[in-house]
């Protein structure tokens, strides 16, 4: 089993390789691996509830750890109490902690 | 996770133009903060970054004056980043790809930064924990 942290920084709506991003984050949770979804930038917009993602919300479904930005949620007004069930506010320390802990981690 | 680390980071992006450079800027000063080794290799735009005839500049729009404005220059997050990891036992070694360099005419870069090559990433990855490449596309 491998560890992966898929960092995705793109809004699904303008761009339609999201979907196909979080269909490897999908796949390879549905494999066997162990795998963390960072939301950063405009990829924090599919986090807000009510918000529509076949995308994200197949990777919830998986049992993928998602993980949102907490700065990109404030410059976007999105607070904790509006996102997504599944979805957790993080500080970016998140990623250097995959990072330093040698999971195999893609920016999108 | 515990001990000190090296991270490898890949930039491409020209400054001002893109909010991944604020991200890897953010992740960078992280990783200075933790005392990590940090390298750093600059391709395409983003060998403008650290380029040392960046100037604060008046806005007369605003009515203000250059010291008024605080323009942010990124070759003082640069330097600031050196600072930063020096000061908590780590390192910054940043290289810029000198091809791209020649291209953009930039190669009076800030104290600190030197020129290489694609095969410089290639050897900064070997050596280190890990490597997150930020491509623009």
């Amino acid at each position: 089993m491998s560890k992966y942290l898929l960092i995705e920084s793109r809004d699904p709506y303008e761009s339609g390789d999201v979907g196909h991003y979080f269909d490897l984050a999908e796949g390879l949770a549905r494999g066997g691996d162990d795998v963390t979804l960072f939301l950063v930038q405009n990829g924090v917009l599919p986090a807000r509830r009510g918000a529509r993602s076949d995308g994200l919300d197949a990777a919830i479904k998986a049992g993928i750890e998602i993980l949102a930005d907490d700065f990109s949620l404030r410059e976007r007004a999105i607070g904790a109490s509006d996102l997504r069930a599944g979805v957790k506010s993080s500080p970016l320390d998140a990623v250097v902690d995959g990072l330093a802990d040698g999971a195999k981690t893609i920016w999108h | 996770m515990a001990g000190k680390k090296t991270l490898t980071f890949a930039l491409m992006d020209a400054p001002y133009e893109s909010a991944r450079t604020t991200t890897a800027f953010r992740l960078m000063d992280i990783a200075a903060r933790r005392g990590y080794d940090i390298r750093v290799f600059a391709y395409e735009g983003a060998v403008c970054v650290p380029f040392a005839q960046q100037t604060a500049h008046p806005n007369a729009l605003h009515g203000r004056d250059a010291e008024e404005e605080n323009h942010p220059l990124p070759k003082d997050w640069v330097a600031a980043l050196m600072t930063e990891a020096e000061s908590n036992g780590g390192s910054v070694d940043w290289v810029n790809c000198g091809l791209c360099v020649d291209e953009r005419g930039v190669a009076d870069a800030i104290e600190g930064v030197r020129r290489g090559t694609p095969g410089d990433l290639w050897s900064m990855a070997g050596e280190s924990d890990n490597t997150l490449i930020m491509g623009t596309r």
